[in-house]
């Protein structure tokens, strides 16, 4: 094979990926003895698709494990089965370790062996468990794979035990066999490569010539196979066909003492072998082994160690809108050009255009920007199946309703979303929600409600969790933070600053520690991440009715809202998240402390003042100041300080552009932009200019 | 266009012609040589944006269509006596490898002077000075037209730079001491 087959890799695991998805949305759907038929089939068609991609790729394992799922699925589908909840169950977890195979398969990783047995015996089990003793399975279930085939992904488990049999396999493919574009003449000739082979044709089926469809296939055949091979090994030979087709194998002799014999790994298992040399899974190490959970973590801490490309899928709507707007940009180009190839320069005219093109350029940044949208269904998908295990766990019984999940947002700012909303509501139904006999007793319904909201607002996309249980306990929180001497003994606080308590690092009034929550290791990651993405985090409580949390995010993260400042005769962006007012600094409000640093009085509170061309080193500009210095007050995690500019310029809209691409990341600053004027500026990372002024004292 | 320039000169590799093609450039008296290959563009000198808290080699960041790319002064990079900029001072804009990817930069010299064919027989090691001066990032030193021309192998400049390499966000300020060699002293 001439072709490089891993460079479809990368599609194949995003595909699959995204197919377990809809399984699992899917499984979820199931309700317990209804009639499920769309829903199955939507399932069974996900769980097809990854099986056959496996298949082509030689991921032997995967291949292995959905084809348990699908018999699973193909009963159900037909009705030979009934969904009990045991199954879900069962299907739900498959998902999850399916999930871990394939990216243990696709970065080279090693997985829990012992997961993937026990979730494949199980599987193994249901199938069992479906056909009455002495029923006939309709579709030929796998023996049980050894151990070591289950996790080397990759590698064909033909190789082991095989021993020399003699098989009848007849195979009696449907008619329309070629256009599933399978060619028997290829599978025949795979057989033969297990063994000594006499193969019959049945031609009893061919119609009269005049008849004869030449895209149908009317042959069946017989084949009596010799040689050191298996089942499994016969039935990897119709993988492709098995559904197209009528199969049977059966032995004719008695299976003979168990030799091995490389020489019996199939063609089909080929492929692996070569996938498995090209990708690192060749020799993977200790350090490797991590559960899924720890590897992300691992890979957010370094970053991917490996150059993994990330693709987006954009809607075709969108590219059309794009290509449309870039037709206009030409347009209003090539009339600017004829404008000045004329004698004399028609200013109204000049302007016009200029105006068309300022138009067009912001339209067309406009759908750019768009194409890195995504609906917020990518991560609002993933929490039903969470509130669903976790209620299970925790014996309370919740309904969860997810409104505006079409919502766009930025791809970056998703991906960055994620672990804070399952934080969330992993707080909402452990700490939030009320037992059902908790909640009766005070007159709520049974069924404690979880919602998740979703819109835009302004700029912004605003994401809600409200929940329907207790709110937050107010006395409990100010005791325990007294406990903990984060609030004095008689200091009288707001409903407000006690709601803002619980993002206090370390902070958690769970009695008793669960494996859900409660070590207080939570809010304040949640709102560190949410502010880390230029994000505001609130919430309203009320005992007894509920809380809601609303996170406010900026719709991307390539372009800011930002205060241009001029400190001496350099240009700085301060993002106008961070400011919380500019004022005239008055230097009769200021004290000198040690070693220089200046505290302010500022509305009843004392900041420090930061003096950027101290901290960065700024030589004086050539002539003195003329105006009066300015005070931009700023705040980041709960801290406020006041910068000295010497003045403020505009407010524009900043494209952020990485000091790291061509040189590094410099203490301080977030990045860089270009200005009108085509001028470089620096902007401020306002937590990090906090930090550096720290260090500086 | 430099991928067309590649090819171009693997080609002329392959068919045995062991030649590199240098752009020089004028350091005070001294004449250095990049690969041409590496060569982006070479443009006139404009204000920097300054960095905060970086060595004054790093003159800045400047805006290349749209990038943002850094500038060094090769003068102060090598610790030659700075001299004013004028009309003939560029920046020469090179494409870096190292190990984290590619980079663009500029470096500002004094002036470009020719491109010139070396042999890579006409090419010498740099002399040993031991520790007393860093040759690292000298490929090797080649003799045209009766002049010396200090090769430079501009990945290794920057690759060996400690204040290039600090990615994790928390760069230690402390890191301007960086190990220098004036090729000067190599006369």
């Amino acid at each position: 094979m001439a072709i490089d087959v891993t460079k479809f890799h990368q599609t194949f695991f995003e595909e699959s990926l995204e197919g377990l998805e809809l399984m699992e949305s899917g499984l979820l759907e199931l309700e317990v003895g209804a009639d499920n038929n769309e829903a199955i089939n939507q399932i069974f068609r996900a769980a097809h698709s990854i099986k056959g991609g496996a298949g082509t790729f030689g991921f032997t394992a995967v291949t292995e494990f959905t084809h348990l799922l699908e018999t699973i699925l193909d009963r159900r589908r037909s009705g030979q089965a009934e969904v009990t909840q045991e199954a879900v169950d069962v299907l739900l977890e498959s998902i999850d370790v399916l999930r871990e195979m394939l990216s243990a398969t696709r970065d080279g990783s090693e997985l829990d062996p012992a997961e993937v047995v026990g979730v494949q015996a199980r599987l193994q089990e249901l199938v069992d468990s479906d056909l009455p003793a002495g029923g006939a399975a309709p579709v030929p279930s796998p023996a049980v794979p050894t151990p070591t085939s289950a996790v080397d992904a990759g590698s064909g488990d033909a190789v082991s035990g095989a021993a020399l049999g003699t098989w009848r396999v007849t195979f009696k493919p449907q008619p329309h066999l070629f256009r599933t574009g399978n060619d028997p003449v290829r599978i025949l000739g795979e057989l033969a490569e297990l063994g000594a082979y006499t193969v019959v044709a049945d031609t009893s089926a061919l119609p009269a010539l005049a008849d004869l469809d030449v895209e149908s296939c009317y042959t069946a055949w017989t084949v009596e196979l010799e040689g050191p091979t298996e089942q499994s090994a016969i039935e990897q030979v119709f993988e492709w066909v098995e559904d197209d087709a009528e199969i049977t194998i059966t032995r004719l002799d008695t299976p003979a003492v168990p030799a091995a014999d490389p020489e019996a790994e199939t063609a089909p298992s080929e492929p692996a072998a070569g996938a498995d040399a090209d990708g690192p899974a060749a020799a993977p190490t200790d350090t490797e082994r991590r559960t899924g959970g720890e590897r992300r973590q691992a890979e957010a801490a370094h970053g991917p160690a490996t150059a993994t490309t990330t693709s987006i899928r954009v809607d075709i709507e969108k590219i059309d809108t794009l290509i449309n707007m870039v037709g206009e940009l030409v347009i209003t180009q090539s009339m600017l050009q004829e404008l000045a190839q004329g004698n004399a320069i028609d200013l109204e005219k000049l302007q016009e255009g200029l105006a068309d093109l300022e138009r067009n350029t912001r339209e067309l940044q406009g759908s750019v920007m768009q194409i890195r949208m995504l609906p917020i269904s990518f991560s609002f998908n993933r929490l039903p199946r969470l509130v669903r295990d976790l209620s299970g766990k925790l014996g309370k019984k919740v309904e969860l309703k997810i409104h505006g999940e079409t919502t766009e947002l930025d791809k970056t700012v998703m991906e960055k979303i994620g672990d804070p909303l399952v934080h969330l509501i992993r707080n909402a139904l452990d700490h939030g929600l009320e037992t059902p006999e908790v909640r009766v007793a005070n007159g709520k319904p049974e069924t404690g409600r979880i919602t998740l909201d979703a819109y835009h607002e302004g700029g912004n996309i605003v994401i809600e969790i409200a929940d329907d249980g207790a709110g937050l306990n107010t006395q409990r929180i100010v005791a325990k933070a007294r406990e903990r001497g984060l609030v004095g003994e008689d200091d009288q606080l707001t409903e407000r600053q006690i709601h803002d308590l619980i993002f206090h690092p370390g902070f958690s009034t769970a009695e008793t520690i669960s494996d859900v929550s409660g070590r207080g290791v939570g809010m304040d990651v949640v709102k560190r991440n949410i502010v880390d993405l230029g994000g505001v985090i609130e919430v309203e409580s009320a005992a007894g009715k509920g809380s809601r949390f609303r996170i406010r995010l900026p719709l991307t993260l390539a372009i800011l809202d930002g205060q241009v400042v001029r400190v001496r005769d350099q240009v700085f962006i301060v993002p106008l998240v961070s400011i919380v007012e500019s004022i005239l600094f008055d230097p009769s409000l200021t004290s000198s402390l040690a070693r220089g640093a200046g505290v302010y009085r500022h509305r009843e509170a004392a900041i420090p003042v930061i003096d950027l061309s101290e901290s960065f080193g700024i030589p004086p500009a050539a002539e003195t100041a003329d105006t009066p210095p300015l005070l931009v007050v700023v705040e980041a995690e709960g801290t406020r300080a006041g910068i000295l500019v010497d003045d403020l310029l505009a407010q524009q809209q900043i494209v952020i552009k990485s000091l790291k691409t061509n040189f590094r990341a410099v203490p301080g600053l977030s990045g860089a932009t270009i200005l009108g004027d085509g001028t470089v500026a620096m902007i401020l990372d306002v937590n990090s200019v906090l930090g550096l002024y720290r260090q500086t004292l | 266009m430099s991928t067309i320039t590649t090819e171009f000169m693997g080609t002329a590799a392959d068919a045995g012609l062991s030649t590199d093609q240098y752009l020089t450039f004028l350091l005070g008296q001294e004449e250095y040589g990049v690969d041409i290959l590496r060569v982006q563009e070479i443009k006139g000198w404009e204000r920097a944006t300054e960095i905060p808290n970086t060595p004054d080699y790093i003159r800045g960041v400047m805006n290349l269509r749209g990038t943002v790319i850094p500038i060094v002064d090769l003068r102060r990079r090598f610790d030659l006596a700075a001299a004013d900029y004028t009309n003939t001072t560029v920046v020469i804009v090179l494409r870096i490898e190292g190990d984290t990817g590619t980079r663009t930069m500029g470096f500002v010299v004094d002036a470009v002077s020719d491109v010139y064919n070396v042999a890579a027989e006409n090419v010498q090691p740099a002399p040993d000075f031991g520790a007393r001066v860093n040759t690292q990032f000298i490929k090797g030193l080649a003799a045209v037209d009766e002049k010396m021309v200090i090769l430079l192998d501009i990945d290794r400049l920057i690759g060996l730079d400690t204040v290039f390499s600090t990615f994790d966000g928390i760069a230690d300020i402390s890191h301007h001491n960086v190990p220098n060699s004036s090729p000067e002293e190599t006369e």
